[in-house]
């Protein structure tokens, strides 16, 4: 199951990148190369988060299932999760990268793909990168965190308080 | 007005994105964001230069310390370069599906 967003204005907030591109392919060959086969294409040299260099990336064919690099020393970095896998039709990635461009399965973004066939050998896929004004959220969340009583003053009344008793 | 192009251009230095990521955080000094940077005080100053100048960050002094914090409108950078990924993510999608198909026709016939 799908969850449907009820119908409501967007939030002035939101923020999101949209991207269309046409496929001179059937629906579910681009569906597969997006999926299947994003080792291909990803741009692995400048866009990847793991220390070694970038082998392939990896999108696990499930929902649930793993996003993530595989490094040429074999290591492995998680990039997020499948949120839908609905081939040939559809794929939502969760994008679980934050804004220091460090795995947090705690914060996601969406990526969401619809692949619609306009011919049989044309495909036009349609991405959009969702809830980006969720970068802002936790950096205002964390700012106000650290600012509060209840933040760093708290914690250090702790540590004070801690160090002060006797062992 | 300040082009996203140059926003872009501005996040496309690693050690600047670094740097944007770490006051994504929260505020800092120039000295908390050296520490956690193999980058000297100097350097980072320069590149908090270029940020400001770029419109992702701002700065206030407290006494003698500069403490630099994410400009509210720069988090539009981000989706600039998010928007810069996609597009050329795509591309290179497109190109590798095109090919493959092509490649798979001519092998079957």
């Amino acid at each position: 199951m799908t969850v449907t967003p009820t119908v409501m204005p967007e939030a002035p907030t939101a923020m999101s990148v949209k991207k269309t591109v046409l496929v001179e392919a059937p629906q579910a060959h681009a569906f597969a190369v997006f999926t299947e086969r994003q080792g291909t294409w990803w741009p692995l040299a400048t866009h990847h988060i793991g220390k070694a260099a970038a082998q392939t990336a990896i999108v696990e064919p499930r929902a649930g299932g793993r996003w993530f690099e595989r490094g040429v020393d074999g290591s492995e970095c998680e990039w997020g999760r499948v949120l839908v896998w609905e081939p040939p039709h559809r794929l939502v990635l969760a994008w679980e990268l934050n804004a220091e461009w460090q795995h947090d399965p705690s914060f996601h973004t969406e990526v969401e793909v619809r692949f619609v066939a306009v011919g049989p050998r044309s495909t036009r896929v349609e991405l959009e990168h969702r809830n980006l004004e969720r970068y802002a959220d936790k950096a205002e969340q964390l700012r106000t965190a650290l600012d509060s009583e209840g933040g760093w003053n708290q914690l250090l009344q702790l540590f004070a308080a801690a160090a002060a008793t006797p062992a | 007005m300040i082009e996203p192009i140059h926003r872009i251009a501005a996040l496309g230095d690693a050690t600047r994105r670094e740097i944007f990521g770490i006051l994504a955080g929260g505020p800092s000094s120039v000295a908390g964001i050296a520490s956690r940077l193999p980058v000297s005080r100097p350097a980072v100053s320069q590149h908090l230069r270029v940020l400001k100048d770029m419109g992702l960050v701002t700065h206030q002094t407290v006494g003698t310390r500069h403490i630099y914090r994410l400009d509210p409108d720069g988090i539009a950078a981000l989706r600039d370069y998010l928007d810069s990924l996609w597009e050329r993510a795509l591309k290179d999608f497109k190109a590798a599906a095109e090919r493959s198909f092509t490649h798979g026709k001519e092998n079957s016939q």
